[in-house]
Parts: structure tokens; C-alpha cells; sequence
């Protein structure tokens, strides 16, 4: 057999291997494997493409692949699972910083020799640059929201629509200038730099309480830039792996945006999603139940089930690791303890059940909203941590601005302890009505401290 | 039947392939699923070994060379750090 052929048929199972990766990320008993065989295709596909092309500069390919592994890992080692939607940018970003570079040299290749680019091959070309200088900016933008370097308030200024309206069509008309026309260097950087330009534009007026979603819409435009400069390339492996990360984020993105109760239109022209300080409420009128460390204690130790509904300010405070304690104590005792989690109680989807296994939670007492809502009903306690929105009933209510939105149904449990720091707010700016019914005690504190306290008390039980 | 023809007919079918096997991956996986298909998207590594194997001018070996390392930090990065995150989901 000729060499091209086994290299096609090694590709051939590169593919199978990366599709069977991700199937294998349908359980967690068999996802690290999933994630190796994803990782072992990828080195299948490396390897394949140096034996098969002739590569004239041996040192500097060696050194940039030495460089970006030693990045990579360092950064895969250090960071802390909090930053893991920073991180997640990031590597989006270099992701489609890569398929730009990738296009821009095939581009500089083609047309410095003088040659004309085919009409397809150029539009390839521009679509790569332009989909992956958009990636490549925007993602850095949403590392700076996430990270507070950049503002969380989404950023708006007169005519944004417009001007970014303008330069969108400004990049089309430069895109089809190179590939029908005579296309210049100086043209395709024009173009590039616009598009990392458009990719700052579009990111801005997004607010920082939306960044997952914009990470997931990232996410997907890093594989659909590979795929473009895989169309580029005439290669099958870029356009299958571009394929499927651009599936992958496109439906993480609309898991995040049902979960959101918004439309992905809304999340990117609503400038909506600020994390500044919220409007003082009128709350001081209806009375609420408050209860201390000790009492909250006697109430969940003396249950017979516990459904503990965890949200940002949970991670915030760093007291996943009291709230376990918590738990394994309970647990001890006999109460049955599970966890029910919002799409979007963390900063990224999934964010939450990361967090909780680096406590040492269990993964199959981690429960998704549809699984943990039908069980409330039958719940003694239900313990909210950092949460507001994700359980406000008024998103039952046809005139609330949430409503639609879907809840942890937790006011249907037969008593709610919310720990929180006051009745402020959530990001939706609405009062809770859930803090005021006869169920719900409230249990002011710090998480930090309130856990800290918990722990204590319910070992004293 | 031209190569971008048949690259459009690969993608298609890839993208149907892709959406079956990731909407059955569950919640409780989807910051794994997320940093495990960003690594994925890595294989851009694969052009930027390409573009750069042939360059013969100082411009597109440098690109070429930057998209080397933006990829393979995406791939080595990627997949360690899904690794890390998966090792901590235990059952218990």
C-alpha cells in the first residue's frame, strides 16, 4: 500500500478516535478515558501530518512545539478551579489565534509567489482569519471580564451598533476584495486587524454575569476557524476536530441561554448582565424568619433527607470544602444529603459539579435540575448557599421579569434555610419572594463563616 | 468532485456526528466537555505544522511558527488540565 493511504486510513481513525472521546464524556466513570483517547487521536494526527509533509525548518518547529507545551502545561497545573472559565478563554483564544496565524500564512504563501488564490480557497482563507481574530480578541476580552481587569458593566457607547455594523461590512468587502481581486499583504493584515478589532467590539457590551455564554459562543467559532482553514487546506482532520468543537459550543451555548431565560440575540445586543452594585430594595416591610448558626443546625441534623442548592457565591466564599464537611457529617447521622445544581451556578456550564468534586463530592450526588426538582417535594430541608435567582419562584409568574426562567423549585421542599449575606438582590435585580414564606429561614453570614459556624453546631447536635 | 466539495459533505456529516455524542454528554460534565472540545480545537496545530514545514519567507514561518505555539498550548494545556478536572470526579 502507498504511504498516502495509510496516512488517510491513521487519519481515518484520528477521527473515529476524537468522536469516541466525547462519547465516552457521557459518564464520568469512563471520561478520563474519553479525554486521553480525544488526546491520543490528537498525536495520531500530529504525527501522521509530520511524517507526511515536508517540513524545511526543523528548529523552529521543534521549538515552538517545546515552547507551547511548556505553557500549556504550566498553566494546566497551576491554575485554580475557580479560574477555569479564564483559563477555558484563554486557550480559546490562542485556539483561534492559531486557525488565524494557520490562514494568514497560507495566504502569504499563495499570493507572495505571486499565484492568484482560487475563488474558494481565498474565501476559506478570509472566513479562517476572520472567525479566528475574532476568537482570538474576544476571548482576551472575556478573560479580562471574568478576571475584573476589564469592567464586568457592559460597555456601551453611541451608534456601537452601527460602527460595528460598519466595520463588519467594511471586513466583508475587504474579504471579497481578496479573493476576486488582486490581493495585496498590506490588504490581508487591513483585514485581520479589523477583525481583531470587531472581536473587541463584540465582547464589550457584553456584562460579565453573561460571560458564559460568550465563552461558549467562543468556544464553538475556535472549531468552526479550524474547520475554515481545514476547507483552506483541503485537509479532513481539521475539518472533522473543527466540526465537532463547533457542534460542541454551539450547543453548550444554547443550554446556557435556556438556562438564562434569554435569547443569544438578547445576550449579544441586550448590554445586559451588569455586576455592579445592585438598586437598594424595598424589603424592610415584610417580615422574614432568621435563624442562627445553632438552630440551622439542630434542623438539618434532625432531617431525614437534605438537598443542598449551591450557587456562585458559594464559590466565592471558598466553602465548598466546610459545606463537605457539612455533608459528611449529616450523612453520618443518616440524613440523605444530595445536591441540586443550576446550569448556571457557576461562571461557565458545568462550573459548579468542578468545584464540588474538588471537595471531594461525590459526582453521583450531584443532581441537575431536572433530576433534583421532581424531589423537593419530598425534601425535609432544602439548604440554599450563594443562590438567588436560580430559586425565585416569581419565574412561575407570567408577569415577572424572569419569568420562563427555569428554578430549583426548592419552596416546594417542606422548610428552605437560605444562607446568605443580606436580601439583596441577584443579578435579575428583583426581590425573592421565596425568602418570605412561612417555610424559608433565613441564615445571614458570610458563606465562609456561616459554614464554618455550621460545621461546629451540627457536630454538637 | 471537488476537494471542497467533498470537505463540505466531511463537515456536514461531522457536525450531525458531533451534536449526537455531545448533547448526550450530562450536565455534571460540561466544563470538562468545554476544556476537553477546546483542546480539540487545537488541531489547528496540525495547519500551522503544515504552512510552516513548506514557508520559504521570513513572514510566513514566523506566522506559521506563532500559530505552533498559540496550538499547542491549546492541545497540551487542553486536554492536562480536562485531565485534572476529571481525576477529582470520584463516586463515593
Amino acid at each position: 500500500m502507498d504511504t498516502t493511504v495509510i496516512a488517510h486510513l491513521a487519519l481515518l481513525a484520528s477521527a473515529f478516535l476524537f468522536v469516541s472521546g466525547i462519547k465516552q464524556l457521557s459518564s464520568p466513570a469512563t471520561a478520563r478515558s474519553g479525554n486521553a483517547r480525544a488526546a491520543l487521536a490528537m498525536l495520531v494526527a500530529v504525527v501522521v501530518t509530520v511524517l507526511q509533509n515536508e517540513i524545511l525548518s526543523w528548529p523552529i518547529v521543534a521549538a515552538s512545539v517545546v515552547a507551547g507545551a511548556l505553557a500549556g502545561s504550566f498553566l494546566a497545573r497551576t491554575i485554580k478551579m475557580t479560574a477555569m472559565p479564564q483559563l477555558v478563554a484563554v486557550f480559546n483564544g490562542f485556539g483561534g489565534g492559531a486557525s488565524a496565524a494557520v490562514a494568514g500564512a497560507e495566504f502569504l504563501r499563495v499570493a507572495g509567489g505571486g499565484a492568484t488564490l482560487p475563488a474558494a480557497e481565498g474565501a476559506t482563507i478570509v472566513l479562517g482569519t476572520l472567525i479566528g481574530a475574532v476568537t482570538l480578541s474576544g476571548s482576551f476580552i472575556a478573560y479580562g471580564k471574568l478576571q475584573g481587569i476589564v469592567t464586568g458593566n457592559p460597555v456601551v457607547f453611541p451608534l456601537q451598533k452601527t460602527a460595528n455594523a460598519i466595520l463588519f461590512l467594511g471586513i466583508l468587502v475587504a474579504g471579497a476584495a481578496l479573493t476576486v481581486g488582486d490581493p495585496t499583504p498590506e490588504m490581508y493584515f487591513a483585514l485581520a486587524g479589523a477583525a481583531l478589532v470587531l472581536g473587541v467590539l463584540l465582547v464589550i457590551p457584553i456584562g460579565g454575569a453573561d460571560m458564559p455564554v460568550v465563552v461558549s459562543l467562543l468556544n464553538s467559532y475556535s472549531g468552526l476557524a479550524a474547520a475554515a482553514t481545514g476547507f483552506a487546506l483541503g485537509n479532513m482532520i481539521l475539518i472533522i476536530a473543527g466540526a465537532l468543537v463547533g457542534a460542541s459550543g454551539l450547543i453548550l451555548t444554547q443550554i446556557m441561554c435556556k438556562a438564562m431565560n434569554r435569547s443569544l440575540a438578547n445576550v449579544a445586543f441586550g448590554a445586559f448582565g451588569a455586576e455592579g452594585p445592585k438598586a437598594k430594595l424595598k424589603t424592610g416591610e415584610r417580615p422574614v424568619r432568621d435563624v442562627d448558626a445553632e438552630q440551622a443546625a439542630m434542623i438539618l441534623a434532625y432531617a431525614s433527607s437534605v438537598a443542598v442548592v449551591p450557587g456562585y457565591g458559594l464559590a466565592v466564599a471558598q466553602a465548598q470544602h466546610e459545606l463537605k464537611k457539612v455533608c459528611d457529617m449529616l450523612q453520618e447521622r443518616g440524613v440523605t444529603v444530595r445536591f441540586g445544581i443550576h446550569p448556571v451556578a457557576g461562571r461557565m456550564p458545568g462550573h459548579m459539579n468542578v468545584l464540588l468534586a474538588e471537595a471531594d463530592v461525590s459526582y453521583d450526588q450531584l443532581l441537575d435540575l431536572d433530576e433534583i426538582n421532581p424531589e423537593f417535594g419530598s425534601t425535609d430541608v432544602v439548604l440554599v448557599v450563594g443562590a438567588n435567582d436560580v430559586v425565585n419562584p416569581a419565574a412561575r409568574d407570567p408577569d415577572s421579569v424572569i419569568a420562563g426562567m427555569p428554578i430549583l423549585d426548592v419552596d416546594r421542599a417542606r422548610s428552605v434555610i437560605v444562607m446568605k449575606r443580606s436580601l439583596s438582590a441577584g443579578f435579575a435585580g428583583i426581590d425573592n419572594d421565596l425568602f418570605y414564606m412561612d417555610n424559608t429561614m433565613m441564615f445571614f453570614g458570610d458563606a465562609k463563616q456561616a459554614m464554618s459556624d455550621l460545621v461546629r453546631e451540627v457536630r454538637e447536635a | 468532485m471537488s476537494e471542497m466539495l467533498i470537505g463540505l459533505y466531511v463537515f456536514v456529516l461531522a457536525t450531525l456526528a458531533g451534536k449526537e455524542v455531545i448533547s448526550k454528554v450530562p450536565p455534571t460534565l460540561h466544563t470538562p466537555l468545554m476544556s476537553g472540545a477546546n483542546a480539540i480545537s487545537g488541531i489547528a496545530v496540525i495547519g500551522a505544522l503544515i504552512v510552516t514545514g513548506v514557508a520559504e519567507t521570513p513572514v510566513v514561518r514566523w506566522l506559521g511558527a506563532a500559530g505552533i505555539v498559540m496550538a499547542t498550548i491549546n492541545v497540551v494545556g487542553g486536554f492536562m488540565v480536562t485531565d485534572r478536572m476529571l481525576r477529582m470526579f470520584k463516586k463515593g
